[in-house]
This record gives structure tokens, C-alpha cells and sequence, in this order.
């Protein structure tokens, strides 16, 4: 029980000051054009990782292909289709649930 | 400067993650009580809010791992919010404390929400869509460590199908031109090529190396 509270205390310290060092450091200014390139990729870079992880992250590491990827191909054709934000995420969970029902 | 629109907005434009979020909170709750009992579960969520830092936390105590590896792994599945707060730190105004605390509104969903998509962000948007992802997270957390088997399983429900699916909308109006389309899709390799052997998180981190492309002469 002593190893949870440890991790919690340390964990939400940690957190909180890198949640708190970007802002404090870069705070309220604006920025030259190179440092504003780079800054402005990091919003679509970020996303498109995060699909990758959410897509096939495994407990540990690892990759593994399941019926997420089956969600995740129905929300491409809805937003093919220009369908809005929450069309496209309902559209993938009866996807990935539907997938993993039948498979 | 673009203003800001209100955190009503924010909260608005956030709802559409709210039945996820709150599941997924849920399933924390669930999976958290019979390692760590009932009440550090909900202060974890409280204190810690990062889903992706407390499962992978979680994950380590319930495999019988020591205090040590835990934080690791939630350390580095939070490392995120660094790259996420240099880029978000020069459209938060105020001082040095005001803005630190505005910084601890930085969950992915909302930063992913608040991008203007320019490299600037919307305050109203960042802390309106957090405050109903917190919301979300702590009643689920709550939810899924009383109410525990009761509930039904999220991945029964697909749910675990709707994050990948949230980040890809927003990345498609965000990766709008050549250079971001060509960086964006640098992260997702980058993130893929780690994935099979890097510790869990790393490969998020790790793909944020490819804003250096923003260096290049346009």
C-alpha cells in the first residue's frame, strides 16, 4: 500500500511541473518566425502519434492489431463523407464494437 | 492576436468526449480498486489527471512492480505535456504562477481542441474543454470504485475505438498544408518504428523530434 501512495505523491508533483515548465518559460510573448514554425507542428505531429498509440497500443510494449483499426477506418469514410466530429467518433465505436462482436 | 473565445465555448466544443472520457474513468476506477482500495484511486485522478500516466502507473503496481517502475512509466507517458506546454505556453497571459496554473489544464483533448492550428492556442477553448474532461474523469473514477462489476465493459461498447478516432479528426483540420501533412506523418512513423520495444509513452515524446522540420526553409 506504502508503494501506491509513493507513486501518486511523486507522480502528481511530476505532473504538475511539466505540466507548469512550458508555460512559465515561454509565457505571454510571441515568438520569432523559425520558433513559431516549429511550435505550430507540434499540434498535428502530436495528434498523429496519438492516433498511432490509441490505435494500437499494447499493455506494455508493443503493437496490436485489433478492432480498433476497423473503428478507426469507418471514422476515415465518415470523414471522407464530412461528417461532423461526433458522427465520426459514434461511427467508430459501433464499428470497433460491432467488429469485435462478430470476430 | 486572435481572441479568445469563452470557456463556454470551450466547454461546448469538449462534449463530444465527455461519455468516453467518463467511461474510461470508469474503467480506472474498476480496474485501480482491488490494487490500491477506494480511496487513492480517486485521489490519484484528482491530483495525478492523466489517464494515460495513471493506467500506465497502474499497470505496473497490479504486475506486483515496486513504487520505482510505476513512476517511471507515468513519468514518461506524461512527458508529453512539456512539448505540449512550449507550444502552448505564449498564448497564456499573466505571470509566471498565473500561467503555471493555466498549464495544468493541459490534457491532450483540450490541446488538441484549443489549436488554432497557426502555433497560437485558445485560452477559453483549453480550459473550457478541461474542465469537462476533469469532470468526466473524476465522476467516472468515482462511478467505477463504487459501483466496480456493475458496470458494463467499456470495450464490449467500442469505446476503446473512439479515441483513435477523436485525434484523427482533429488532426485532419490541423495538418492543412504540405509542411505540417509531411510532419504529421513523420510523428506517426516515428511513434509506429518505437512502438514494439520502446517503453509505453516514449514513442509519443519521441515523435514531437520531427517539429525540427519546421526549422527548413519553407
Amino acid at each position: 500500500v506504502t508503494a501506491v501512495w509513493i507513486t501518486i505523491a511523486v507522480l502528481c508533483v511530476a505532473t504538475v511541473s511539466m505540466r507548469a515548465v512550458g508555460p512559465v518559460t515561454f509565457g505571454n510573448r510571441r515568438l520569432s518566425g523559425r520558433a513559431a514554425a516549429v511550435i505550430g507542428l507540434v499540434a498535428p505531429i502530436l495528434l498523429a502519434s496519438l492516433v498511432v498509440y490509441e490505435t494500437f497500443s499494447a499493455r506494455g510494449p508493443g503493437i496490436e492489431l485489433d478492432e480498433r483499426l476497423a473503428g478507426l477506418a469507418a471514422a476515415g469514410v465518415a470523414l471522407a463523407l464530412g461528417r461532423s466530429m461526433l458522427v465520426v467518433v459514434a461511427v467508430a465505436a459501433v464499428a470497433t464494437a460491432v467488429t469485435r462482436a462478430l470476430v | 492576436m486572435t481572441q479568445d473565445s469563452g470557456v463556454r465555448a470551450g466547454v461546448r466544443a469538449g462534449l463530444p468526449l465527455a461519455l468516453p472520457t467518463l467511461l474510461l474513468g470508469v474503467s480506472f476506477g474498476v480496474l485501480a480498486r482491488p490494487v490500491m482500495g477506494s480511496v487513492a484511486p480517486i485521489l490519484m485522478s484528482v491530483l495525478v489527471f492523466s489517464g494515460a500516466a495513471q493506467f500506465a502507473a497502474l499497470s505496473v503496481l497490479a504486475a506486483g512492480g515496486a513504487a520505482g517502475a510505476a513512476i517511471l512509466a507515468g513519468v514518461l507517458m506524461n512527458a508529453r505535456w512539456l512539448p505540449m506546454g512550449f507550444a502552448i505556453g505564449p498564448s497564456l497571459p499573466g505571470r509566471a504562477p498565473a500561467r503555471a496554473a493555466q498549464g495544468q489544464a493541459i490534457v491532450d483533448a483540450s490541446f488538441a481542441i484549443a489549436s488554432r492550428g497557426d502555433g497560437s492556442f485558445d485560452r477559453g477553448l483549453l480550459l473550457g474543454a478541461t474542465v469537462v474532461q476533469g469532470a468526466a474523469w473524476w465522476s467516472g473514477t468515482v462511478i467505477g470504485v463504487v459501483a466496480g462489476p456493475i458496470v458494463a465493459d467499456p470495450r464490449a461498447l467500442g469505446l476503446d475505438g473512439i479515441f483513435p478516432a477523436f485525434y484523427l479528426t482533429l488532426l485532419v483540420t490541423e495538418a492543412r498544408g504540405r509542411r505540417a501533412a509531411v510532419a504529421a506523418g513523420a510523428g506517426a512513423a516515428i511513434t509506429l518504428a518505437l512502438m514494439p520495444f520502446a517503453p509505453v509513452g516514449l514513442p509519443i515524446i519521441a515523435a514531437s523530434a520531427a517539429a525540427l522540420l519546421g526549422l527548413r526553409r519553407a
